[in-house]
């Protein structure tokens, strides 16, 4: 008789779905799945989103027993998915404006306990420039007043939608479309940043965690506690973009891994203002090693290595690791 | 019921009978009363589960009101001015979207120079949005106004604005006719979507549209306004057999019928213009008015059958384009396509400058000399103007033109610069 795996005994990143009980499996791997972005969509190959948003709005949907309404942000999530007149979505899902899916979804909110239909759940959902950038007031104003909404953001560091414009996401160093390398140029600037999970924490809101699309097990588990939670509620997930980031599209699910791994992106829940979760790094990993197949970061490393930029970044990720504990 | 009350609190009361499920809220002067009010009515319990939500700007207020109706609610929010202007985008969304919600407009200028007072700029920079806009005259016009707006609004699935003269009727104190929530009830059915997002019967609301569809979705919104050039006359004789009053309609002519010169004018500068008409009558000058109330859809062919015998026309608006002249003037000449009648333009009450019966009454007697400059600036000072434009000319660095103006018409002390 085989010996009994347990699913802590290796984490998500060997155990497949058939070895695991049933009740550990992915939402994914069911049946049953709502199948809520269906196959059909315009995204790129290896698109780090489509793969992130197919697992959080599947998984929220078997939360609310499908009686879900999602409200969407202009974006490349958008676009790909409802080209008129196709539509990816099979859920009820509702496009506005690019920066206002945290408001449009406290209306949806509004209008259903004016009706009185507790029992259905509202997801917004953007890219990080929807979010994190034009619209951030909306997404403010939903956290402060505690609305019934839970809002992903799936942050792909840049506007890739409209060709890989920088973004408040936008990591230092990094190439794009307006933080261009030519002419001695270095990328995008070594500024403060703008650390989105913990703005949305500091509204002290119910939930908020970070997740990557390397670990859907992970990313799963948080869109169901969330679910299960009342009030504002924020993920935001790491989604590689492999037409922006210059990378190949069998690379996504493994840069996701490495932007945890470097610990640049870390990984942790936190509710009402306090981290109450992280997710160790079992395998440290230097960021060279997360930076090197990625294009936007090329000039980091020819005609000769950027030692002072690469050890800036370095320090961005050593100090997430003291930060939030990442370490064994 | 007889009322002695301020303008925006009957409009708070009037919306409140309209029983809106949600009510978004951002506060800018002029309107600010109406949403006070409202905020008060929700809390009483006076509205049934109606949600009132607080929010961040006028952009959310608007797009709180476009999740809320596609979501099934009636939704109701109110701006001004640059309010209005910072929510702009989601003002065209949710007339592309076919949301039917009613948003009260309190006129006001849009800076700069930042400036609360009354004109007409702030809704004529968005006439073109597809959204219904309706002019009211009095604050009962503001009353009857927003019920039929709700009603116009669902049977649609149209936004619509009303709007009404910032100060000059939100803060005026006024007898009203406040409508029981019997009748409104008898006149406004429930609010029935013709596109809701619901779990059961999932849609996708919002796709992306090419130019294979574009034009033909477009087309359906104008035919949408081309409707409502017929439905909103039915409503105000619905609205007249169940409230009893004649409130409401394209337009409504004065003394217009037989009249060489007839005045054409939107909003509260009306009734200043008919006791205008009927002191140059009493002085045998052959003058009438006619209010333009739906000034989206403008009204064609109601417009032009009530002047087209007229010997000239005389439009008198709060608000203009700058290098060309009055806005609602165009749409004027528009339904007098063909005809040769005269059209004079007078631009007045900029910035909540009093409109005086002195200066129409100069202003339209030139007009009917034929001797009226077009466009016309009713009561501009042209000392200022030919001051400040010398001093521009002397020096490149003329100093601020504010306070040059206000030290050139003694208003603040020292010479101007």
């Amino acid at each position: 008789m085989a010996q009994k795996i347990k699913f802590y005994q290796t984490g998500t990143l060997t155990v497949g779905n058939r070895l695991l009980d049933a009740e550990n499996r992915s939402v994914q791997s069911t049946i049953d799945r709502s199948n809520s972005l269906t196959s059909g969509h315009r995204a790129c190959q290896g698109c780090g989103e489509a793969l992130g948003a197919r697992y959080v709005v599947d998984t929220a949907m078997r939360e609310a027993d499908k009686k879900l309404i999602a409200v969407n942000a202009t974006g490349c999530l958008e676009v790909f998915s409802t080209p008129y007149p196709e539509s990816s979505w099979q859920v009820a899902w509702m496009h506005s404006l690019f920066g206002n899916a945290p408001a449009v979804a406290t209306g949806v909110v509004a209008a259903l306990r004016a009706k009185g239909r507790d029992d259905i759940k509202v997801l917004a959902q953007g890219g990080d420039g929807g979010t994190v950038d034009i619209g951030f007031g909306c997404l403010s104003g939903m956290f402060e007043r505690n609305d019934d909404v839970l809002y992903v953001c799936y942050d792909n560091e840049a506007y890739m939608n409209t060709g890989v414009q920088r973004s408040g996401q936008t990591p230092p160093a990094a190439r794009t479309a307006t933080t261009p390398t030519s002419g001695g140029s270095k990328g995008n600037v070594f500024g403060q940043g703008k650390n989105a999970p913990q703005i949305a924490m500091a509204h002290d809101i119910p939930y908020v965690a970070t997740a990557t699309v390397a670990d859907l097990h992970d990313l799963e588990n948080k869109v169901t506690k969330a679910m299960g939670i009342k009030g504002a509620r924020y993920i935001h997930v790491n989604v590689p973009c492999p037409l922006g980031w210059g990378s190949q599209p069998c690379d996504t699910v493994r840069l996701a891994r490495l932007a945890a791994e470097t610990g640049l992106f870390p990984l942790f829940e936190a509710e009402h203002g306090a981290v109450t979760d992280v997710t160790k790094i079992r395998r440290r990993v230097p960021v060279e090693e997360y930076l090197r197949p990625q294009r936007r970061f090329a000039h980091l490393f020819k005609p000769k290595p950027d030692v002072k930029a690469l050890a800036a970044i370095q320090e961005i990720a050593d100090r997430n690791i003291r930060k939030y504990g990442l370490l064994v | 019921m007889l009322k002695q009350m301020e303008g925006s609190h009957a409009v708070a009361e009037a919306i409140a009978l309209c029983r809106p499920e949600v009510i978004c809220a951002y506060p800018i002067t002029p309107q600010t009363h109406i949403v006070e009010r409202l905020s008060e009515l929700v809390q009483q319990g006076e509205i049934g589960n109606c949600q009132y939500i607080n929010v961040e700007s006028e952009f959310a207020a608007m797009s709180v009101a476009i999740g809320a109706s596609a979501a099934g609610a009636r939704a109701y929010t109110a701006t001004s001015s640059q309010g209005l202007l910072f929510m702009t985008e989601a003002v065209y969304n949710a007339s592309g979207l076919g949301l039917p919600i009613v948003m009260t407009i309190g006129n006001r200028a849009i800076g700069a120079p930042i400036n609360i007072w009354n004109d007409h700029s702030d809704s004529m920079a968005l006439r073109d949005a597809g959204w219904i806009q309706l002019y009211a005259e009095t604050n009962q016009d503001a009353i009857d106004l927003h019920i039929q707006a709700f009603r116009l609004a669902e049977q649609l699935s149209v936004p619509v604005m009303v709007c009404e003269d910032g100060f000059i009727l939100t803060h005026a104190y006024e007898r009203v006719d406040m409508p029981d929530l019997n009748q409104v009830q008898a006149y406004l059915p429930p609010f029935e979507p013709v596109q809701i997002l619901d779990p059961a019967d999932p849609v996708t609301i919002g796709a992306m549209v090419g130019p294979e569809a574009f034009a033909e979705v477009r087309y359906l919104s104008h035919h949408k306004h081309l409707q409502a050039v017929e439905v909103i006359p039915q409503l105000a004789s619905e609205f007249a057999k169940i409230f009893g009053r004649d409130s409401g309609g394209l337009i409504q002519p004065y003394r217009s019928d037989d009249a060489e010169t007839v005045i054409v004018a939107l909003g509260s500068v009306v009734g200043t213009i008919r006791d205008v008409v009927d002191d140059m009558r009493e002085d045998g000058v052959s003058i009438g008015a006619v209010k333009v109330i739906s000034f989206r859809p403008f009204p064609m062919l109601a417009l032009r059958a009530a002047l087209e015998n007229a010997k000239r026309v005389i439009v008198v608006e709060k608000a203009f384009a700058d290098g060309l002249g009055g806005i609602a003037v165009n749409s004027v000449r528009m339904a007098l396509r063909g005809l040769t009648t005269p059209i004079y333009t007078i631009i007045a009450g900029l910035g909540g400058r009093p409109i005086t019966k002195d200066s129409l009454l100069r202003a339209f007697g030139e007009a009917t000399r034929d001797e009226l400059d077009d466009p016309h600036f009713l009561d501009l000072n042209w000392t200022v103007i030919d001051h400040e434009l010398a001093r521009a000319k002397e020096k490149r660095r003329s100093g601020p033109i504010a306070e040059n103006v206000l030290r050139d018409l003694g208003l603040v002390g020292g010479k101007p610069v």
